[in-house]
This record gives structure tokens, sequence and C-alpha cells, in this order.
């Protein structure tokens, strides 16, 4: 077996289920504490990455256009819970399919409209460029950069929802939203800075995976897809859940396109092994939120509380 | 006042529009437009698949995000088949019909243990697997698609060779899926999934096993939803399964919402509506998503029951006895 | 006496270290109006809940004609006869009052795998549905959409769908809640009319419904029974007038 291989694999996963985990997380506390169903988080994914690239190429430097980016996507976030968003909250879930879908309509045309069909591609300074050699592995320092905020961010959120008495009202929130009503707190700005804040989060994995794969057009429609499904196997409205789960799916996923082949060829002839691992590891996620819903509709880690 | 004549602009409206749509072939024929027509073909498919999903969505309250995996499923019911070069159109109507079916009755049972938002999300799930089962098969063109050469056969009965033909007798299937879907819901079983609707456990108090009865419905909106999915592919001679991502469901379900959720015919006028206007605005400008995406936004915070909440508006505010 | 047609053995629920219901035991007489009473979180409800099917309890046996129903869904009871309504009004708003009742007489009529027919033309049906609109006194406004009655009429129409199932028991969850005083006048009208006809289970806050209706009484706090007997004998115990009426006596 190739070790370095199965390494490079596993840091690959752990990139992915951060990068999921940066978007589910915000959409799991607008679902657990709105009730809100957001398809368009994904757009927010898109946003980011436009404004950090549009930064970078007057600036020239990443971190201003990261700095800048998420600025940007918080009051965009903001913006839309304050126009949109909040006339919703009370209405059936249909409602809010709807009204965001039309949202990733409009925000993939202003997108269009304003950058070009072009995808935009983002350039890194030469020191995140590298790779890094630990014996006979080489790893890109970039990939490293991106393992290293998706950690960073998860830990201060951690902070946040566990230490500080906005996170306190985010977990009662989650798991008790009448009582956070009687508790006279101003219900409206603590969806505003929920919102906002879920916003710059997933604009934040926007512009971590642009340099790598280019900002483009509907680049969040798939991965928001993804990020739903952490959501819900995780259990609506936990952080944590959220964490677990995206770790989870983002090295099921990855491990699955490399390895299920040679795994089911342990148990069926190769040929079809090889015909079956790529359909089957494309529809693994899918598979275990369904096993999830049918057997812990609740999720695998819900909100402490919850019903 | 003769009996048979519709009673209400609603009505009389529905049926102008019905008779349009079984006069167009001829008119479009002479005014030599046969791009009309095709547009017109490609809306009738696409109301079919929008009357099936109204039966669960609009009548039973089960909001599904993946109903466009039967489109696709019974577009690959067409296409594998004839990559085969099997193309007994009897065939293909059994495999669209027991693949979907069966498709729908495993899925199903599993997605209406759940509820509101759970239910949509396993829906949409569900049709991802669809989606990428597709995607993964390289034999059968994975995202590329796969083109099919000839249209479903049955011999002496029917052919869709002509583009006369195969209007017609899409034109037959869509009145017979409207007045099935009348019937449905007016008969008994109609009334219990209306009923567990807006109040299910009420429904369960009254006896009725309403997972058995919602499941039979998700069934049935399913196999139809496959039928428009083997005519869609007869009549495209293209299928890829783009056909069966989530934005096609998402569109779908935006075209029950344009026509007025829950009504006979809200979904062909709603589906009309929406394959014209993606025709017309998209050959004005390349940003036509933007138009949509704000009609869709204002649909739902100011434009409560489509269109055929506005026809019904007409019906009380004067002409008619409705 | 009479054989119970209705017995609950040792009926426990509890919600984390919350007791709903402690031990209950119960026997309701075939033919007669057994009332549940007690203050508010005394639990009632969740009682009526575990009747009907709504919760299963942690432990204990509910028998029901002689056979032990505790692992029938809320469908399967009401088929077996066991209809209830609802302390919230809970009928198909959008629906005719008509419409509603005929739901409640195909619930129990065997299943409703039929595609086809119009339910309106279902005369056998509609004959029933109105017959039990009429026992409620609402068949004069049988076409009137439910959501748009007075809150007394929806607390009738409950009662009246209850009936349209052809019990043999109902369990009534405070059918006068909310109501005026003329309305609960005439609900107790038309319960008392239905004594000795059907078996009634009635849980009810109105003292003076519960004393002109009910053959036995039972009264609930905090999840235990504390006492069970005539209506008569109730008034006169000691340790009732302390725990329960002694409040609204005072």
């Amino acid at each position: 077996m190739d070790w370095s291989l199965l390494i490079t694999q596993l840091l690959n996963g752990l990139q992915l289920g951060l990068l999921l985990f940066l978007l589910a997380s915000g959409l799991t506390l607008i679902f657990g504490i709105m009730d809100f169903i957001n398809l368009s988080h994904g757009s927010f994914y898109m946003i980011g990455a436009y404004f950090c690239g549009t930064v970078v190429a007057i600036t020239g430097s990443f971190f201003i256009g990261v700095v800048f980016g998420l600025v940007g996507i918080f009051i965009v976030g903001a913006a839309v819970e304050w126009f949109i968003a909040r006339r919703l909250y009370r209405s059936d879930h249909l409602d809010h399919v709807l009204v965001t879908f039309g949202l990733i309509l409009i925000f993939d045309t202003l997108v269009h409209l304003l950058w070009g069909a072009q995808g935009m591609a983002i350039p890194l300074p030469d020191m995140l460029n590298g790779q890094i050699r630990i014996g006979e592995l080489v790893l890109p320092t970039y990939r490293m950069l991106i393992i290293g905020c998706g950690l960073g961010v998860a830990a201060l959120l951690y902070v946040l929802v566990v230490r500080t008495r906005l996170g306190m009202l985010i977990r009662a929130g989650a798991s008790n939203r009448t009582m956070v009503e009687a508790l006279g707190i101003n219900i409206n700005r603590l969806f505003l800075v929920v919102f906002a804040l879920g916003a710059a989060m997933a604009g934040f994995a926007g512009m971590l995976i642009a340099p790598i794969t280019e900002a483009s057009i509907g680049m969040g429609n798939d991965i928001i897809i993804v990020a739903f499904v952490v959501v819900i196997v995780g259990g609506i409205g936990s952080v944590k859940g959220a964490f677990y789960a995206a770790l989870i799916l983002g090295m099921m996923d990855t491990l699955s396109r490399s390895y299920l082949d040679v795994v089911l060829g342990w148990f069926m002839p190769v040929t079809y092994a090889e015909t079956a691992a790529p359909a089957l590891s494309a529809m693994l996620i899918y598979i275990l939120m369904a096993a999830v819903l049918a057997f812990r509709p609740q999720g695998l880690f819900p909100p402490a509380g919850a019903k | 006042m003769k009996a048979w004549l519709p009673q209400t602009w609603s009505g009389r409206i529905y049926a102008l529009l019905l008779l349009s749509l079984a006069l167009a072939p001829f008119v479009l024929d002479w005014m030599k437009q046969p791009f009309y027509l095709d547009l017109l073909t490609r809306a009738l498919i696409f109301a079919i698949a929008v009357i099936s999903l109204n039966l669960i969505l609009g009548y039973g309250g089960m909001v599904s995000l993946g109903h466009a995996a039967y489109i696709g499923i019974g577009a690959y019911c067409v296409g594998i088949p004839s990559y085969y070069d099997y193309y007994n159109g009897w065939l293909h109507l059994a495999l669209a019909l027991g693949v979907g079916g069966g498709f729908a009755l495993i899925t199903g049972a599993i997605s209406l243990r759940t509820k509101g938002v759970y239910f949509i999300m396993i829906t949409m799930a569900f049709s991802q697997m669809a989606f990428f089962l597709f995607v993964s098969m390289e034999e059968y063109g994975a995202d590329d698609g796969l083109v099919i050469y000839s249209r479903s056969e049955f011999p002496q009965w029917i052919s869709l060779d002509s583009a006369f033909g195969l209007y017609y007798w899409i034109f037959a299937v869509l009145l017979l899926a409207l007045f099935f879907i009348h019937r449905l819901v007016h008969a008994h079983f109609g009334r219990v999934i209306v009923g567990s609707k807006f109040n299910e456990e009420r429904m369960m108090a009254l006896g009725f096993n309403t997972y058995r009865y919602r499941l039979a419905c998700y069934v049935l909106s399913a196999m139809l939803c496959s039928v428009a999915g083997m005519l869609l592919g007869n009549f495209a001679g293209f299928i890829s399964p783009d056909m069966m991502s989530w934005a096609r469901s998402g569109e779908l379900i935006f075209m029950v919402i344009i026509g007025g959720v829950g009504t006979l015919f809200g979904p062909l006028i709603g589906t009309m509506v929406f394959v014209l206007l993606e025709e017309i605005l998209s050959a004005i400008t390349v940003y036509w998503h933007l138009i949509f995406g704000i009609m869709l936004v204002a649909l739902v915070l100011y434009g409560k029951g489509g269109i055929h909440g506005w026809l019904s508006l007409l019906d009380r505010g004067g002409g008619g006895r409705g | 006496m009479a054989e119970p047609l209705l017995t609950v053995n040792s009926l426990y629920k509890h919600f984390g270290g919350i007791v709903a219901t402690d031990n209950v035991n119960l026997a309701v007489e075939q033919g007669g109006i057994h009332a549940v009473i007690g203050p508010n979180g005394a639990g009632k409800t969740t009682l009526i809940a575990q009747l009907s099917g709504q919760l299963r309890p942690d432990s204990g046996e509910i028998e029901f004609a002689g056979h032990s129903i505790v692992d029938y869904s809320v469908a399967r009871r009401a088929r077996e006869g066991l209809a209830r309504s609802f302390q919230i009004t809970s009928v198909v708003m959008p629906l005719t009052l008509l419409e509603n009742v005929m739901l409640a007489v195909q619930g129990t009529g065997g299943h409703s795998f039929r595609f086809w027919a119009p339910v309106k033309n279902d005369r056998a049906m509609r004959d029933a549905a109105l017959a039990s609109l009429a026992e409620v006194g609402l068949d004069d406004r049988a076409e009137r959409i439910a959501g748009q009655v007075s809150h007394g009429e929806q607390r009738q129409l409950e009662v009246a769908m209850a009936l349209a199932m052809k019990p043999r028991m109902l369990l009534l969850d405070e059918p006068m809640a909310g109501m005026g005083k003329e309305e609960t006048a005439r609900m107790i009208e038309i319960l008392g009319g239905l004594r000795g006809d059907k078996t009634i289970l009635l849980v009810e806050h109105d003292m003076d419904a519960v004393f002109s209706l009910a053959d036995q009484l039972s009264v609930m706090v905090d999840g235990h029974v504390i006492a069970t007997d005539t209506v008569a004998a109730i008034r006169d115990n000691d340790a009732v007038q302390k725990a329960y009426l002694g409040d609204s006596h005072a």
C-alpha cells in the first residue's frame, strides 16, 4: 500500500470536511434557530470568492482580499436577512425553498453581470504556493493553510458558542426558540447576527477554495447540497454535530473515491467492483443521510435539549 | 345557458387554453412555425410532470425537492433499451412505470417516515443518488448523456415519428392525466390525501393509516412523472443526468407555484407560462435568470395563489355564476 | 354491575424526571359517562393521549372490549371503536362541516383505496354524516366551511366527527374548552342525549358540566388517581375536597 498517497488522501478528506463544516455550521444554526431553509447559502460561498478575488486583483494582497471579502459577505448576508428571510420565518418551508431558489438565480446572474461568465482565478502569494516536505511526504503549503484555517474557525466558533453570551443565546435558540423569546431577548438582532455570521463563514470557505478551483458561477450549488446532508446527519441546530458530520462525510467521500474499488474487490470479482465503485462512492453520502433520517431522524449529534 | 359550458371566467379561460392547444399544430403549420410546435410539445411534456408533482405537493402537502429524478428515470427507460436496439414502446412504458414506481415505493417508504424539512431534504437526497448513479454509468454516456436515435415503437398502434403525431399523443396523455387527477382528488382516496395535508393528526384519529395513503399517492405521482420522462426522452432524442439535478426539481416546484398550488389547471398554465417566458426572455437577454429569480421571490412574497388565484379573483369580481 | 368497556391497569408515563401518569387505574363501565377531573398538570391530557395511542406508556395495560390495545396505532384504535375529540379544536379547516364528518364516516368504514367514484355520490356516507351533524344540531350548517363557523360550532363539529365514527366509546378532551355559557349548556344537552347509548370518558374543567353529566368521577392529582366514585360520594370526600375541590369552593 502507498502510504504517502493514503496520507495525502486523508488530508484531502480533512480539507473537504473542514470546508463543509464552514458551510454547514452557518446553515445548521439558521436552520435550527430560525427554522429557515436557505438553499442560497451556497451563493454566499460563491460571492465570498468573487469579493476576495476582486480585492486581490486590485491590491495584490490575498490577506487584504480575505478581510474585505469577509466584511462584504457579512453585509450581503445581513441584507438578505433584513430584506427577505426575516419576512418568511413564519411561513411554511415551501416558501423558503422557493424564495431561496429564486435568490440562487438572482445571485448567479448578478455575478454573471458583474464579473462575466468566465471564472476568476485568484493568485496566491509565493509564500503560500510552495510545498512542505516531511521525509518522503510532499504537502502543498496552501492546503495545509486551509486545514489550519478550518480548524481555527472551528475552535473560534466553539469558544463563541460555549463561552459567550451570544453563544448561550444561540444554543438556547437552537433547542428552544420560545424560551429565548420569553427571556425578552431582541430576537430580531440575534437572527440578523446569526444569519450574517453564517454567510461570512460560507464566504470564507469560498475564499479558501477559490485559489485552487477558481471562483465560478454556481460553484456553491453542488457543495451546498452536501452541506445540507452534513446538517441533517449531524442534527439540525448542532454546531458540534455539523463538525463531526462534516469530517465524517468529507473523509468518506474522499476515501471512497480512491479506495472503494479495492474494498469491494475483497467481496466480488474485480471487474464488477471497478464498475460499481464509482457509482456507489458518489451515492454514499446520500445513502448515509437516508439511513440517518430513517433510523435516527434527530441526527447523530442533536443539540442538547432539543425535541 | 348551456350546462356544459364553463360557468366561470377561470373555467372559460382554461377551456380556451385547451382548445388552443388542440388546434395549435394546424395553426403553427399554416404559419410555417415548426419551432413553436416543438416548444409547445416540450411544454406539454413538462406540464404532465408538473401535474404529477402537484398531486403530492399541492393536494397532499408533500414538498418533494427531488421529483425531477422521475423525469430522468422515465427518460433512461427509453434511452437504455434503445442503446441495445430495443425500440418497443410498450417495453419502454412498462419499464418507466415499473422502475419509476419501484424507486418511488422504496424511497417513499423511507421518506414518508419524516416530515417537513426532513422530507424536503430526503427527497432531494434520493434524487441526487439517482443523479450520481447515472453520472457514474460510463457505458451510458455518464454526464455527457445518451443520444436516442429512434423513437419508441408501438406497432399497429401509434406512430410517434411525425411532429404532429407526437404532439397529439402527448396532448392525449395530458388530458388523461388531468381527468385522472380530477377523479382521484374527488374520490375517497383523494379526500384522505387532502385531509392529511391540513391535519394529519386528526386523520389518524379518524382511523386512517395516513402513511399508506400518502405512500400510494407518492408512487402514483412518480409513475405519472416517469411517463412524462419517457415522452421527454422520445421528444428530445437526447438525455443526460442533468435532467434530474436538484435545480430541475426546483424548477418543477416553481412551475406549480406560478400556476397555483393544489388546483387542477394551475400546473398546466404554470408550465405554459414558465416555458414560454423562458423562451422569450432568453431570446432577449442572457441575464434572463435574474428576471426569473425576482419573479419567484415576488410571487412568494406578494402573489399568493398563482395565476389560478388571480383568475379566481376574476370569478368573484363579476361575470359568470361561479 | 355492568362489565367495564375500558380498563386501565397501572399506567406509568414519565418524561425525564417528570411523572405524567403514575400507576393510574381506571374502569369505565359500558354505557356510562365517566369524568376525569383534576387541576392543571395532573396528567389528564397525557392519559387521553395514551388511551388514544398518541403516546406509548412506559408500562401498564389498556384493555378495550376485552382485549389489550396497548400496541395498537392511533388509527387502529379508532377503527376498533375508540373515538376521540381534541382539546384544541382539530378539524380540517378548509373543508365544509359535511366534508369533515364524511371523512370521519370514511375513516372507520373500510379502506379508502378507491380512486375513481366521487365521494359526493356516496349517498350512504353522506346520509350517515348528515345524521351525525343532526345529532349535534349542525345539520342546517352542513355546507359551511369549518374554518368560518364559530368556536362553539367547531367544538360541536368535533363531537359530530367522533360520533360519525360509530364508536363504542368516546374520549372527550375538554369538549367545553373556551365556550360561553350558552354554548356550554348546548354541549351538555348534546352529551346528555348520548347517555346509555355511548360509553364516554370525559376530561373537563367545567364543574357544572361534570356534575350534571357524570355517573362516575375520578380525581387525578400529580399523575395519581386519588379517588373514583359516584358524583355524590366525591363531593363528600374529604381528601378530594382538600386536594382539589377546596380551591374552587374556598
